[in-house]
């Protein structure tokens, strides 16, 4: 019995390390950029984006593991998106009622989770081919992934370009957030070019190149010594 | 006797990267005797500034690239790239803009793509547009001509201004203004006609009556006849994109002299002769065929008269140059030459 849960952490295990880092949707299947490079243009507007997408996967994850035997191989895209799309529409209404700025703010970019392939290519290769404990996790932690690079990148372009970070937190977290902003000195000139498209697309490169370099330096081999055969003939 | 066998072609090019960046460099030469006679001592702040930054920009990225430092910083491209970017700056910037620009240009415009030969962009082109995008309000206050202001910085007084923000006597704002394009622009967009704002006083003083803009504008020229003389750059250049500027200007002025400023105007204003003989002619990033050479300018210069008219922005020559480097590879490839015993 112990077997089979310790086999069963190992591969949540294995399926968080996927979602977070190997296979990360935003950086490396490089899928769901058009809603990533949007709305980062400040961190709070990467956290709201980024829930709700996770909320978005999650639904769809679970109601495509439970219906996955009995959906045709043929029509199965259709049904995911209508799924999908079911789910976009109650996050998006719920987004309306609950967070009314934030909706404004992200305005189009939430009924476009719809078109979000992060979500279609999760329901596809993941959910309709595994159990329903396993999709969950993985729509936890590739939805975790996923909004922690909307966070860092909106961070990122809204300390150059705006010279704050955490602005209008109280747009998530209520009254208790309104001074959670942070400052950069008067003396700090903005760089436009970071809330505008293109510094969407530089810091996005950046990070993505962070990443294999970490990559890189973790699969460079430690010092091992071959040894070698020296033949000497008299 | 030893016979060496080579094969054709024997012509012999006696020209290194190094030596047509120091022409290129020495070419700028009456430009920045006039820039500084006319604007004063700012610009060679900032060229020193952005000197500064190229060498340490270069050094870190070349080793953070693993290549050689030395013959890579000396084949002065950097040098050429921040250059022709100091002159686009107004001379009387804070630092920050022209450091923030020229490393743009270089990490961006050049490392990142691989270096010197790789670059798709032309680097400082791409330093300008960034700086353009990100301190809109920087960029668009010119020091005014010393004429004009009645009054011009010494010295120490640029040098104090533009490291620390300092000014002795006066605020920015008596000696920076609107350059020219961009007057002439909102002036026509308030109703005023372009023969009219040509003849407000400012557009009129100068030097045997013609404006300190026109008088930069002829020294690029001077320097750039210097150039096509010793086949630095070629003539294509030049011709394609003046003529073609030359021409839009032409026909939209006379069909509403109202509304469009007469040819002089776009060739002896804004950054007009610099684009045509420093800017458009880099060679990585341009057109390498006879005829994409004079199709790439041409529409570089159908493209400035575009955004300097129905544009946002005063000057359009970064955007149009950056928008025809996109399409060097596609003109390069509709332009091949036909090789020799090839039907057509």
């Amino acid at each position: 019995m112990t077997n089979v849960w310790q086999q069963k952490w190992h591969d949540y295990q294995d399926i968080a390390q996927k979602g977070l880092w190997n296979n990360n949707q935003a950086l490396v299947a490089l899928l769901g950029l058009c809603p990533l490079l949007a709305v980062t243009n400040n961190s709070v507007n990467g956290l709201g984006l980024g829930l709700a997408t996770m909320a978005v996967l999650l639904t769809s994850n679970i109601l495509v593991s439970l219906i996955r035997h009995h959906v045709p191989s043929e029509i199965r895209i259709p049904v995911f998106i209508a799924i999908i799309a079911c789910a976009v529409t109650v996050i998006d209404m719920m987004m309306h009622a609950y967070f009314y700025t934030l909706h404004g703010i992200l305005g189009i970019f939430i009924p476009l989770i719809v078109t979000n392939c992060a979500i279609l290519a999760r329901a596809e290769a993941f959910a309709s081919k595994n159990t329903l404990d396993k999709s969950i996790v993985d729509a936890l932690f590739i939805g975790i992934g996923f909004t922690l690079v909307l966070i860092l990148l909106g961070a990122v372009r809204e300390i150059i370009g705006n010279g704050t970070l955490f602005d209008q937190a109280d747009l998530i977290f209520g009254e208790v957030a309104q001074n959670w902003t942070l400052y950069l000195p008067d003396s700090y000139n903005p760089v436009l070019l970071a809330i505008l498209p293109p510094g969407a697309f530089i810091a996005l490169g950046l990070m993505i190149a962070l990443k294999n370099l970490i990559d890189q330096k973790a699969k460079r081999p430690s010092l091992v010594t071959i040894p070698v055969e020296v033949k000497v003939s008299n | 006797m030893k016979s060496i066998y080579t094969s054709s072609p024997f012509a012999h090019n006696n020209s290194s990267v190094q030596k047509v960046m120091l022409q290129v460099q020495l070419a700028a030469f009456p430009a920045l005797l006039a820039h500084i006679l006319l604007f004063g001592y700012g610009i060679i702040i900032q060229w020193f500034l952005a000197v500064a930054t190229a060498l340490l920009v270069e050094y870190v990225m070349l080793k953070l690239r693993d290549k050689p430092v030395l013959p890579n910083v000396t084949d002065f491209s950097a040098l050429i790239t921040v250059t022709g970017l100091v002159f686009c700056i107004p001379p009387e910037s804070p630092w920050w803009v022209i450091v923030s620009g020229s490393a743009f240009a270089l990490v961006f415009g050049k490392h990142l793509y691989g270096g010197l030969g790789y670059n798709p962009f032309n680097p400082a082109m791409l330093g300008y547009a960034f700086l353009l995008i990100s301190f809109p309000a920087e960029m668009t206050q010119w020091t005014l001509p010393k004429e004009i202001a009645g009054y011009s910085l010494s010295f120490w007084e640029s040098f104090n201004h533009i490291l620390f923000g300092a000014v002795a006597h006066a605020p920015i704002d008596s000696f920076t203004g609107a350059t020219p394009l961009s007057a002439v622009k909102t002036g026509i967009q308030e109703g005023v006609s372009a023969q009219q704002m040509l003849q407000a006083p400012y557009l009129e003083t100068g030097w045997w009556n013609l404006t300190a803009w026109g008088w930069i504008n002829l020294a690029f020229l001077a320097g750039g006849a210097w150039l096509i003389y010793t086949r630095t750059i070629r003539w294509q250049y030049p011709v394609g994109f003046l003529g073609a500027l030359g021409l839009m200007a032409w026909i939209f002025h006379s069909i509403n002299p109202d509304l469009y400023a007469p040819v002089s105007f776009h060739l002896l204003f804004g950054g007009t002769m610099l684009a045509a003989f420093f800017i458009i002619t880099d060679p990585v990033s341009s057109s390498t065929t006879p005829l994409g050479r004079l199709i790439y300018a041409a529409g570089i210069g159908v493209l400035v008269y575009v955004i300097r008219n129905w544009g946002a922005f005063p000057d359009g020559i970064a955007f149009a140059v950056l928008l025809l480097n996109i399409a060097v590879p596609l003109i390069d490839r509709y332009t091949q030459p036909r090789v020799l015993g090839h039907n057509r």
